[in-house]
């Protein structure tokens, strides 16, 4: 088998993914050649660092591609892969504006964010995914046999070591033709800054859409002001205007590493939990057992938490006296 | 504008407890609360709110079976115009591929400038809209979170990246984007609004009256199949403090004592 990986790079490094797509070809085919695609634009450095761990590096180095665009790789790849290629990508921010078009245009199988390979049988391949926000895992089968696009959920094939290939670059720069495309880029526009940098925080009070209503975020501060830490909040807690957005952990908001983490009424989504870096202990109180905050969590409480913070809040105002 | 807005029905994750059946082969669907998914909704909101500056109509649509009506219904009483229900026996089983096969029918019934899905569903794929861009051969954007009408044939859009960060991009029409919740702030549907729209009439379409050729849909189409659930475990799991509130309150003020937790 052919298994191919997209390799996200930005400023002349490739992303974290790049080890982890080469480890998770190998998971899916042992004996497979896996070749790694850097396109972008002066990237020779990408394509010498990520040559260690695969058996081939195509660069694709054109000023169109300074910024990935997905409309215009979702156009040439289909004509520069071989045919019943089997393409592995990141499930992030590119990936999801890319690769399901791509396998349309390959006409090939589709999956997205694959949390584990269990093998193959035949051309069918065995994966596992997530569904209703990581509540419930799922055993899937994908036929491999006109290819297939694959996307892998971030960090579950993290590894501290290089899979020692040693593969060589080519150059493939002059095999493509950029495509006109209906949709220009036109800039980055970078995320506000708010009045604290939960990045750089110790202890966070988190809270989520658990907290049910705008006036109960009160408690939330209470409880934070109490312990004398930062507060910070998920996703909908944001969306609801209740936070601001610079205060929002998760991949689309801030990357945190504190020491100690307290999740309110989060359930848990990878989303969230690809925000909270540098194993921090973590205390999540959930009114769900079966929230899949409690799975990562170091302590976990079952209990309602607009019943359970303004306790906490007495009992740590108490104790500072 | 015309804009046709894909809507699902789906669990509510934040509502219930999810868990798998004992033969493993589904979720226990019985005492579920429904809603439409959370991302469809920004998305609707996100047409009304084109239309209401610029002209035009909102179509949902949903692929489901009857009970998606509600849905759709739901959706109307927001502010959309039209709902069609896509129901067959046929449709059952379709994988990514499928679904985006039965939409692309659907929006070739009609005449639309504008297509909007959710980034996501309950399913977690995020896959959906950007099957049927490609399928339709129209530009597409995912995950956006800005759309300013240009002109007849251009928006210009933001799409959330990494860190809250935004992308910038000019788009032509017709084309297909997926909405990322926080767009805007969804309306709120009343009792009274559900009434209003109760007696509105939703044709159901099914794969004759779209022209699908049902060996590339459901069952027999799919390319990629669910085959069990089951609950994941990812680590450990925590260690649950059992008690009343007092108890449990006294033991979080210890254990946060002794990892540093209260300054
Ligand atoms: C591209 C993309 C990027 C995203 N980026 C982020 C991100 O950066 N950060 C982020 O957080 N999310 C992000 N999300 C959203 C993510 O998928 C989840 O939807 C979100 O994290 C859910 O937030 P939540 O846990 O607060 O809400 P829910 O999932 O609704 O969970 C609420 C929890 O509260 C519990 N609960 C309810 N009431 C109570 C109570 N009274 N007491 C105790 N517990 C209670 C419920 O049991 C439930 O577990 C992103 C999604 C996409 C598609
Ligand atoms: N059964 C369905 N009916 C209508 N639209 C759907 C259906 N399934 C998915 N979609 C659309 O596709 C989006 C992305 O869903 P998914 O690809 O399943 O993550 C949803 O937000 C909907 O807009």
């Amino acid at each position: 088998m052919q298994i191919f990986a997209y390799i996200i790079n930005k400023n002349g490094k490739a992303d974290d993914t790049a080890l982890e797509l080469a480890l998770a070809a190998k998971k899916l085919d042992s004996e497979a050649q896996v070749t790694a695609i850097v396109a972008g634009s002066g990237i020779d450095s990408v394509c010498q660092e990520v040559s260690a761990a695969y058996n081939d590096v195509w660069k694709i180095d054109h000023a169109a591609l300074a910024y990935p665009d997905s409309e215009i790789m979702g156009k040439i790849l289909p004509k520069l892969l071989p045919e019943k290629a089997v393409l592995l990508l990141a499930h992030e921010y590119l990936a999801m504006d890319m690769a399901p078009g791509l396998a349309i245009r390959m006409n090939s199988a589709y999956i997205a964010d694959v949390t584990d390979i269990e093998g193959l049988d035949g051309s069918v391949a065995k994966l596992v995914r997530q569904e209703f926000s990581g509540m419930v895992s799922t055993h899937n089968t994908c036929d491999l046999s006109d290819g297939a696009v694959i996307t892998i959920r971030p960090g579950v094939f993290a590894t501290e070591e290089t899979p020692a290939v040693g593969g060589s670059v080519v150059d493939k720069s002059g095999d493509i033709v950029i495509p006109e495309t209906q949709r220009k880029y036109l800039e980055t526009v970078e995320a506000e800054v708010g009045d604290v940098d939960i990045s750089n925080s110790e202890v966070l009070v988190s809270v989520g859409r658990g907290i049910e209503e705008e006036d109960n975020i009160e408690i939330i501060k209470e409880l934070a002001e109490a312990m004398g830490v930062d507060y910070s909040c998920s996703r909908p807690i944001v969306d609801a205007k209740w936070m601001e957005k610079s205060r929002q952990v998760g991949t689309s908001g801030k990357t945190v590493k504190p020491k100690v983490y307290m999740a309110l009424g989060i359930s848990g989504a990878f989303q969230h939990l690809g925000g909270i870096k540098g194993s921090p202990f973590i205390i999540a109180i959930n009114k769900n057992p079966k929230a899949p905050i409690f799975q990562v969590a170091d302590i976990g409480v079952e209990g309602d938490i607009l019943e359970i913070i303004p306790e906490l809040t007495e009992k740590v105002n108490e104790l500072k006296g | 504008m015309e804009i046709l807005v894909c809507v699902k029905r789906v669990p509510d994750t934040s509502e219930n407890e999810i868990e798998v059946n004992s033969e493993g082969s589904d979720i226990e669907r019985d005492d579920l609360v429904y809603s439409v998914n959370e991302w469809d909704n920004y998305a609707v909101e996100e047409a009304i709110q084109i239309i209401d500056k610029v002209g035009g109509s909102v179509t949902v649509a949903a692929i489901g079976d009857d009970e998606s009506e509600e849905v759709l219904r739901r959706e109307m009483a927001m502010g959309a115009d039209k709902g069609i229900l896509l129901s067959d026996e046929a449709f059952e089983k379709s994988d990514g591929r499928g679904l985006a096969t039965i939409l692309k029918a659907t929006v070739e019934k009609g005449n639309y400038d504008l297509i909007l899905t959710g980034a996501q569903s309950d399913t977690g794929a995020a896959q959906t809209g950007a099957m049927l861009a490609a399928m339709l051969d129209r530009p597409y954007a995912s995950l956006v979170n800005l759309v300013e009408v240009i002109d007849d044939s251009t928006l210009k859009i933001g799409r959330e990246i990494d860190g809250g960060n935004q992308e910038m991009h000019e788009i032509k029409l017709p084309c297909v984007l997926s909405i990322q919740t926080g767009i805007n702030e969804p309306r709120y549907v009343g009792i009274r609004g559900i009434r209003k729209v109760a007696s509105v009439e939703i044709p159901t379409l099914g794969a004759a009256d779209l022209g699908i050729d049902t060996a590339t849909i459901g069952d027999s189409g799919a390319k990629t199949k669910c085959i069990d659930y089951f609950v994941p475990v990812m680590g450990e799991g925590a260690e649950m403090i059992e008690g009343d509130t007092e108890e449990i309150v006294v033991k979080l003020v210890e254990i946060l004592k002794s990892k540093g937790g209260i300054k």
